[in-house]
Parts: structure tokens; C-alpha cells; sequence
């Protein structure tokens, strides 16, 4: 074992000096250039035609705020019953029996491979296909007073929601481990039981992220309920720069109450993937 | 002579190509600790995989405590069984598996209560109860509210292990209960499979352990290629093998 006494020479001990701060001159110009064009931009808002008191009148006014909660409450009910027909649909897609497989594949198909704002017109319009709907010799009605701007605008983004979410659940069905359905099988468990209790609790860990990102896209496409008369935000503020012309301050109104909104989702999801964490959080042994 | 509580007749299984199980026929006797020992692709495991039905069989047939296993015979015809009986049968038997296979999400007390709260339709209360007293005798009763990633390889295998014996089966089954583990943590499976033995329960044990099968194995079963080449007693067929490829394979091993 060799000794501090001889260590070789001609390395000389560093510990003592201190360490330069890098200048990073690349960076600073980067960041230099951003600013610039923001202000530019910045500048160009401030200067422009809009009459920023407008802004904020309308932000609380009556209409607009029973716009923004007739937007929540569209884009919490689509989403479940989005989330609903995701679980049924992936289930049956991941079922032995080739009908049901055929039949969800085909769901998905078809609710995705059309515009969203095609299917919440046809809804709205479905008393051109069906005058009266009901079931036979028990409940009849007209469907034009069936078909509310609330419930075409419900069952055209939940039933659009479904196709989707459908196929994020499938993709978080199929990643748990195949031992996972097997111990369940071992102790007896059918397979729905099997997947309602092992797998799409494990599954749904892995599927509250994407599923996040679906539900901003939702409360943001509420807004197309808007072409069929349903009282959400976008349509409340149209209706309001129809009679006053301010179209760019109302839009801004919207905008900035969408933002808002969708910065409130963010917190929840967090809590909601701590509450599917469990067993899964890193703990010392 | 007493009944067997598993017979085993001409089973055959392919897995496309593959001939998995070539005409086997065996029986096991209730209370006897049966060990499989064979090379990987030997059809152990697969023999064991059919007998909890988790793989359906080809051909053949295995009878478990004299109940025809998923089929049922009419008029000279063999029916398979709905989902649902099959995993009626299932409850007859529990499996251990290689890689554990507890359910990540719950404690390892909710793993073991899971099956006789939701399968059985006990009350959660005696499930407890149960399961609490089986993680004693597993070693285990501090870990009741251990999640599966709080424990070791070793504990958690122990857990399954409580997981199986919660469902009251007449046979227990193991997929390589130990092939998993680290090499200092096989021992503390092994003894609970000890006393479990020691306890009388039947029990069909796939192992590469041949200490713990000469120790603790009534008799010892060698596969290959899908077929049984030699069975009989443990010391025997271990130390005393009288097929070629049985010598060749233990002197591989050991």
C-alpha cells in the first residue's frame, strides 16, 4: 500500500481553487432574440384595436360565466360516459367472442374516422332521419324534442369521446402483465371479475395521463356543441359580439376562461394518479 | 389401494408445432409431495398449467378428486365446459407461480382476502382473520400491509404462496416456486413448502431444487420432451436413476 508521501509529483492540488463561471453567450443571445420578439408582439396587441375594458367587463358577465359552466358540466358528462362506453368497448375488444370483437372495432372505426362536428349535426338533425322515436307501445315522442341542443351535444362528444378513450384503456388492459389474469384465474376469478378487480386497476395507472390529455381536448371541443345551439362559453361569447361587434375581446373573454379552466385540470389529475399509484410509490424497505 | 386425487390420462398438448405433452399418464395420491424435474421445454410446466386449467389440454383427460377436468362426457362425446365451471373446478387446486404474479395494487393482506372476499363471498372480517394467521405461519405477519414492491422476491413468493392456501385447495401447485429468487432467499420458501408438506397437503412441485426434492418429495417425476421417462421414489430415481437420460440429466445438473 503506498502512502500520501509518494504520490508522484507534477499534479498539483486543485481542492483550493475556484471554479470560473462559464460564460454562456449562446444562451444569453437566444434568449436576447425571444424576448425581442415577444415584445414585438406584445407591443402590437397593446397598440391594436382592442378595447381592453370590454375584456374585462365581459369576463364576469352573467352570460359568459353560465357559458363556462355549461361547458364544465358538458365536458364532465361526455367525458363520462366517454370514459363508460372506453371501458365497455375496450372490453369487448379484448373479449374471445369475434362479434363483439368486430362490433367495437367497428365502433371505433366509425366515431373516429368521421369529424366530430359532422356526428353532433347529425344528432342534432336526427328527427330528419327519425320523426318519432320511442320504444314500440310504450313511449313515443317527437325527436325534434328529444333532440336537445344538451342531449345531441352529449351523446355526439361522449359517444366521439368513447371511440378514443376506448382505445387508450385497451392499450393499458393490454400492458398489465398476462400472470396478473392468470393469478386471478388461479383463485377462481372469471374473467370479467378478473379484469374489473386485477386489471383495470393496474390499467388505469398507466391510462390517467393520456386520459388527462383527452379530457383538456374535450372541454376545449365543447365548443363546437356551439354550431348546434348549446349554451357553452364559445357560443354565449358569439352571441354577444353578434350584438356588439367587439368579436376580438369577446374571443379573448372565452379564451382566457378555457385557459383558466384547463389549468384547473391539471392539479386533479395529479391527485388522481397518486390515488392509482398505490403500491407502486417508491418506498425504502 | 387408496384413489388417486389426480389421474392423469394419455394428455396430450401442442402448441402449434410443438409437441408440449406427448401421451402422459400419472397419477398422484392424496398427501403425497410430487416433484417434476426435467429440462426447460420438458413439458413440466405445461403438465402443471393443465391441471389448473390455465392451458387448455388436446387430448385426454385429467380427473381431479374423481371430477372430470374441463369437459364433461355425453353420449360418447366430450363437451367443453363454460368459463364459469372451469373456474368453479380451479378452486380445487392453488398454483404458485414463478414470477409470483401478486397483485401489485393491493397489500399483501388484500392479496390474500381477495379470493375469499370476492370468489367465496366471505365477510371481509374472516377473510382477515384468516389471512392474518396465514401470514404467521408463512413468517410474515408484519408485512400485512406491505405492498408487493415493499418486499422482497422471497416474502412476496411467501405472500402468494398464503394467496393460494387462503382459497382452502386440496393440491397445491408450483411453477418453479424458487427459479426467480436470488440465491439467499430460496431458503426461506423452501421451508414454508417444508411445513407444508410436513402439513399434509398434496402437492405438485415443478422445482430445479433436487436438495428440497430428495429431502421433502414422496416421488419424483423426470420429463422430457414431453413424455415421462422415469418416475419413482425421490432417493431413487435422484440417486439411483435407471433411464440414460435421466443420468445424463442429473449429472448435468448436479
Amino acid at each position: 500500500m503506498r502512502t500520501a508521501e509518494t504520490l508522484a509529483e507534477g499534479f498539483p492540488d486543485l481542492s483550493q481553487m475556484m471554479i470560473a463561471r462559464q460564460l454562456h453567450w449562446r444562451r444569453w443571445i437566444a434568449a436576447a432574440v425571444i424576448l425581442v420578439v415577444l415584445a414585438v408582439i406584445g407591443r402590437a396587441f397593446a397598440g391594436g384595436q382592442i378595447e381592453w375594458s370590454y375584456v374585462g367587463r365581459f369576463l364576469t358577465a352573467q352570460v359568459i360565466v353560465e357559458g363556462v359552466v355549461n361547458t364544465m358540466v358538458m365536458a364532465a358528462l361526455a367525458m363520462a360516459l366517454g370514459v363508460i362506453l372506453g371501458v365497455v368497448v375496450a372490453t369487448m375488444r379484448l373479449s374471445p367472442n369475434p362479434v363483439l370483437k368486430s362490433v367495437a372495432a367497428g365502433y371505433t372505426w366509425l366515431f373516429r374516422g368521421t369529424p366530430l362536428i359532422l356526428q353532433l349535426l347529425l344528432w342534432f338533425n336526427l328527427a330528419l332521419v327519425f320523426p318519432t322515436i320511442g320504444i314500440p307501445g310504450l313511449w313515443s315522442a317527437r325527436a325534434v324534442d328529444v333532440m336537445t341542443p344538451f342531449l345531441s351535444a352529449l351523446l355526439g362528444l361522449g359517444i366521439n369521446q368513447g371511440a378514443y378513450t376506448s382505445e387508450v384503456i385497451r392499450a393499458g388492459m393490454l400492458s398489465v402483465d398476462a400472470g396478473q389474469y392468470e393469478a386471478a384465474q388461479a383463485i377462481g376469478m372469471g374473467r370479467l371479475r378478473a379484469l374489473r378487480r386485477i386489471i383495470l386497476p393496474q390499467a388505469m395507472r398507466l391510462v390517467i395521463p393520456p386520459l388527462g390529455n383527452e379530457f383538456i381536448s374535450l372541454v376545449k371541443a365543447t365548443s363546437l356543441a356551439s354550431v348546434i345551439q348549446y349554451p357553452e362559453l364559445l357560443h354565449n361569447a358569439e352571441n354577444i359580439y353578434y350584438a356588439n361587434s367587439r368579436v376580438i375581446e369577446l374571443l379573448i373573454v372565452a379564451g382566457l376562461w378555457y385557459l383558466l379552466v384547463v389549468s384547473i385540470l391539471t392539479p386533479l389529475q395529479m391527485l388522481l394518479e397518486r390515488r392509482f399509484a398505490r403500491g407502486y410509490l417508491r418506498v425504502a424497505r | 389401494m387408496t384413489h388417486p386425487l389426480v389421474a392423469i390420462r394419455s394428455v396430450s398438448k401442442n402448441f402449434g408445432e410443438f409437441q408440449a405433452l406427448k401421451q402422459v399418464s400419472l397419477d398422484v395420491f392424496p398427501g403425497e409431495v410430487l416433484c417434476l424435474i426435467g429440462a426447460s421445454g420438458s413439458g413440466k410446466t405445461t403438465l402443471l398449467r393443465c391441471i389448473n386449467q390455465l392451458t387448455p389440454v388436446d387430448s385426454g383427460g385429467i380427473w381431479l378428486d374423481g371430477e372430470l377436468l374441463g369437459m364433461s362426457e355425453r353420449d360418447g362425446r366430450l363437451y367443453r365446459l363454460t368459463a364459469r365451471q372451469i373456474a368453479r373446478q380451479r378452486l380445487k387446486t392453488g398454483m404458485v407461480f414463478q414470477r409470483f404474479n401478486l397483485f401489485p395494487h393491493k397489500t399483501a393482506l388484500e392479496n390474500i382476502i381477495e379470493g375469499p372476499v370476492q370468489v367465496h363471498g366471505r365477510s371481509r372480517h374472516d377473510a382477515r382473520t384468516e389471512a392474518i394467521d396465514l401470514l404467521r405461519r408463512v413468517g410474515l405477519a408484519a408485512k400485512a400491509d406491505a405492498y408487493p414492491a415493499e418486499l422482497s422476491g422471497g416474502q412476496q413468493q411467501r405472500v402468494a404462496i398464503a394467496r393460494a392456501l387462503a382459497m382452502k385447495p386440496m393440491l397445491m401447485l408450483f411453477d418453479e416456486p424458487t427459479s426467480a429468487l436470488d440465491p439467499e432467499l430460496v431458503g426461506e420458501v423452501l421451508l414454508v413448502m417444508r411445513e407444508l408438506a410436513g402439513s399434509g397437503m398434496t402437492m405438485l412441485v415443478v422445482t430445479h431444487e433436487l436438495g428440497f426434492a430428495r429431502e421433502v418429495a414422496d416421488r419424483v417425476v423426470y420429463m422430457d420432451h414431453g413424455a415421462i421417462v422415469e418416475s419413482g421414489r425421490a432417493a431413487e430415481v435422484l440417486s439411483a436413476p435407471r433411464e440414460a437420460r435421466t443420468q445424463a440429466f442429473l449429472s448435468a445438473v448436479i
